[in-house]
């Protein structure tokens, strides 16, 4: 166990809220009536089904798939019946509606028989992990949801650092934590795979120093060899420790480039979920249906960790957690510095559904009217990507968006942070987001257009040739024609003069049989 | 509409730094009456009734929320600063234009709360200095004799109706300020050490009164600082920038340049350090680019000090790097994440 040696700028102290969650072991939720998939849970391609409404589906069989590469199919997290395929509200921050599977389940959660496992994952070469990788459904669930097969494979990069996310830096949450207090094994092993398909040269596993017990677990779980090349390293709990470009900061002194990757550096980092998640597709052999999320909030009486199918309705795991009515305020997705509300309970939870956080009016707090900026500078001391978010701030207000670029909008991570501390209750990361999503809008309008331009410019280009083409060709045709007809009245001439020889001669001689009949 | 993260917040808001900044100018007010009288709550309750009034005039004329800008405290503050600046024997209508002229002139003119580039006190205060030079110079002395010293009830009435108490005259009651003095006497070729001893008000450190003010608003301004309301770059740096060119010029010549000690001391300097200066509106609001208008805000008020047409210079060296924040912060923006110094 050793201890950071990068240091980020900026950052909160929190509560971290996050005690009151641990307080027993992870449970396995009941198995709801229904369950509800989402053909579209995170960043890549929508899936297409591969069911259809009446048929039956075992536990695990795969029910939607897509050919994109940034895409991970889904499985059936239990057995049943699909009873429709219809749109459905999806946990996303526009509330929206997406087409969904859903599964009326039969309570039997049978397996379709002997699953595919791999014990000796050593064997295996990292195109045939990844590809079982692929084939399970894993994304990162650390809260983004990136296709994890796509982010295990480094392709031309050198691999030098393999980082394990177990810094969970948001106050509440505290999933991560028990995982790795209760299935520190499991975690390893997933780790172990993850290296031996990125091939890294050593692996870091960052945890906050809010969570001895996580740490020690793993500590205590290493054996002699492991050690030789994964090191446990405690961070200072500052939120956002967890954030990938920070917590990259913090473990190796690196800075990930603007608008690069973290293996351009030579770093790749996973949440230790999405480890267990590969320990338990590879070894296993069960493909992502169930994830474990904190269930937390002033709202629920029993704050618990639970092992939850995916697709099971909120609701049905909120009441499981002793929800009051009448107490919720708001209800959350992730946590409360980056999480996004969810508007109806019937909402199913998904692969990125780390934690559901049921706020009571005392944690909301009153609402806030958000005042003119006084350009206190709060923001740009709390910005972990050393911003300035009041310049930001202003300029998206102004929709003046080549300015926002100009001071850096895209390195902005959404943490939260600026809106936090502001005393003029300023909803900044709201107008990041803005800014981001008209920038984006724009440069795809931008490509459209320029497409269309090209399209156009090469159409004029194309008419031109043909014009000149076919003056060309009329040019030729008409000098041929030409030559064909000095040639051609030449001949034609002397044919003309010979068909008038004819001609006579037949005259001439049609008067001498005259002549001769005659005398 | 659906609420955008995060969804938790800090018990902050622009009152409360507001009002945390009125209790730590609390001992520097009360120094403050202890030495000059009751003239500055006449003038300080001038400029907040004015103020407010003014604040509440324009906002309903440019369809704003009143109440709502009112209790942000942001006037309140304004009209407490101003009324700091000014002399206790000033007329009620030199607070009163004052107040109103910036309000109007130097803060909503450009857009309310935030969008203001000058520091609207001082804009009030440049105004009544160049227009009223004579009201605005009339400094009691701090050790009238208490025969001749003035209450509440002829304060008030010399606010309101000009007259002074029959038998006492301004030059009775007034006095150059130590500044003042030291600039005059200065120029006269007398030496700094003889003007400090010879020089009616002149104090150890910087002038009877004076220097006590200037402590209750350090004091003041290091509360601030530890409750992080202020960041300490902009007073470090102008008091720094202060020492160091004014303690150049002690070193090379004592005699005609007053000591550091003094410039800190005297006049407006830690009001001005760590309540005027400091302004977030009107500052710079880059770390580097707080140290470099920090520093030229100290450098400008010894220049004007030492060589300029005024005693004072706080206002005119706050309103002159005022005009250069936008260019400070444009190029002293700080290193992002995942970029190199140079791009």
């Amino acid at each position: 166990m050793t201890n950071a040696v990068g240091r980020f700028h900026g950052g909160l102290h929190l509560e971290d809220h996050k005690a009151c969650s641990m307080q027993s072991a992870i449970v396995a939720a009941p198995l709801p009536e229904q369950l509800i998939i989402p053909l579209l849970q995170h960043i890549g391609a929508p899936l297409e089904p591969l069911v259809k409404p009446g048929d039956h589906v075992f536990k695990g069989q795969l029910i939607a798939d897509s050919d994109a590469n940034l895409s991970a199919p889904v499985h059936a997290p239990s057995s049943g019946t699909i009873s429709a395929i219809e749109e459905r509200s999806i946990p996303h921050p526009s509330g929206r509606a997406e087409k969904c599977i859903v599964i009326e389940t039969d309570g039997k959660d049978e397996w379709p028989g002997d699953r595919q496992t791999y014990k000796n994952y050593q064997s295996l070469s990292a195109d045939q992990l990844r590809t079982i990788i692929r084939q399970a459904g894993i994304v990162g669930l650390g809260g983004a949801g990136f296709p994890s097969h796509i982010k295990l494979n480094p392709g031309q990069h050198q691999i030098n650092t393999l980082i394990l996310n177990g810094a969970e830096c948001e106050p509440y949450i505290s999933c991560d934590a028990m995982l790795m207090q209760e299935r520190p094994r499991d975690i390893i092993n997933g780790l172990k795979i993850i290296r031996q398909t990125v091939n890294a040269r050593q692996c870091l596993i960052g945890i906050e120093d809010n969570k001895p017990a996580a740490i020690a677990a793993l500590s205590n779980c290493l054996n002699d060899d492991e050690k030789q090349y994964i090191k446990i390293i405690t961070v200072p709990t500052l939120y956002p420790s967890g954030g990938e470009k920070q917590l990259i900061k913090l473990l190796t002194n690196l800075e990930v480039p603007s608008r690069q990757h973290p293996v351009d550096v030579g770093v790749v980092c996973h949440n230790v979920g999405t480890a267990i998640a590969v320990a338990d597709a590879v070894i296993e052999g069960i493909p992502l249906i169930s994830r474990t999320m904190t269930i937390t909030g002033g709202a629920v009486n029993k704050p618990a960790n639970i092992q939850s199918l995916l697709g099971t309705p909120m609701r049905h795991l909120l009441t499981a957690c002793g929800l009051d009515d009448h107490k919720l305020q708001r209800l959350i997705m992730g946590g409360p510095m980056m999480g996004f509300e969810i508007s109806s309970m019937d909402t199913p939870v998904i692969k990125t559904t780390n934690c559901l956080l049921a706020m009571d009016k005392q944690e909301t707090g009153e609402p806030q009217t958000a005042l003119p900026c006084i350009r206190c500078g709060e923001c740009a001391v709390v910005c972990p990507a050393q911003l300035l978010p009041q310049q930001l701030y202003w300029w998206a207000k102004a929709r003046d968006f080549d300015k926002t670029q100009e001071y850096n909008l895209f390195d902005c991570i959404e943490c939260g942070c600026c809106s936090y501390v502001c005393p003029s209750h300023i909803p900044l990361v709201h107008y990041y987001r803005f800014a981001k999503t008209a920038i984006l809008e724009e440069e795809r309008d931008r490509i459209k257009s320029d497409r269309a331009r090209d399209r156009h410019d090469f159409r004029l280009l194309r008419l031109e040739r043909k014009k000149q083409e076919d003056e060309e060709r009329k040019r030729k045709k008409k000098e041929l024609l030409k030559k064909v007809n000095d040639d051609k009245s030449d001949s034609k001439k002397s044919e003309i003069e010979a068909a008038l020889e004819r001609v006579k001669a037949k005259k001439q001689a049609t008067r001498e049989t005259e002549q001769s009949r005659d005398s | 509409m659906i609420a955008s993260s995060p969804h938790q917040h800090p018990d902050n808001s622009i009152t409360s730094v507001m009002l945390t900044v009125i209790v730590a100018l609390i001992p520097g007010i009360i120094t403050h009456v202890w030495f000059f009288g009751p003239g500055l709550l006449i003038n300080m309750c001038i400029a907040i009734v004015a103020g407010l009034a003014t604040e509440a005039a324009i906002l309903y004329l440019r369809k704003h929320p009143v109440k709502v800008a009112l209790y942000d405290g942001s006037a309140l503050v304004t009209a407490i600063l101003f009324a700091l600046t000014l002399p206790s024997l000033a007329p009620w209508w030199i607070p009163f234009i004052g107040i109103v002229f910036a309000m109007i002139f130097a803060k909503h003119l450009y857009g309310g709360l935030g969008q203001n580039p000058f520091n609207p006190a001082m804009v009030g205060y440049a105004m009544l200095l160049i227009s009223f030079p004579q009201e605005m110079t009339r400094w009691l002395s701090p050790e009238i004799p208490a025969a001749v010293s003035l209450g509440l009830i002829d304060t008030l009435r010399h606010s309101f109706m000009g007259v002074l108490p029959t038998g006492i005259n301004y030059d009775a009651l007034s006095m150059a300020t130590p500044l003042d003095a030291m600039k005059v006497q200065i120029g006269l070729g007398q030496t700094v050490a003889t003007i400090q001893q010879s020089q009616a008000g002149m104090s150890q450190l910087s002038g009877i009164g004076w220097e006590w003010i200037n402590i209750m608003f350090l004091l003041g301004g290091a509360w601030l600082i530890f409750r992080k309301i202020i960041s300490f770059h902009i007073p470090a740096a102008m008091l720094a920038g202060l020492v160091l060119i004014s303690g150049l010029f002690f070193l090379v010549s004592p005699d005609s340049y007053a000591s550091p000690l003094f410039h800190l001391f005297a006049g407006a300097t830690m009001l001005g350090a760590f309540f005027i200066a400091t302004d977030p509106v009107t500052a710079s609001t880059t770390p580097r680019g707080r140290i470099i208008y920090g520093l030229c805000i100290g450098i400008l008020i010894y220049v004007i000090r030492a060589w300029g047409g005024y005693p004072d210079a706080i206002a005119f060296a706050v309103l002159i790097m005022n005009m250069a924040v936008p260019l400070i912060d444009y190029y002293t923006q700080p290193r992002v994440y995942g970029h190199n110094r140079s791009s």
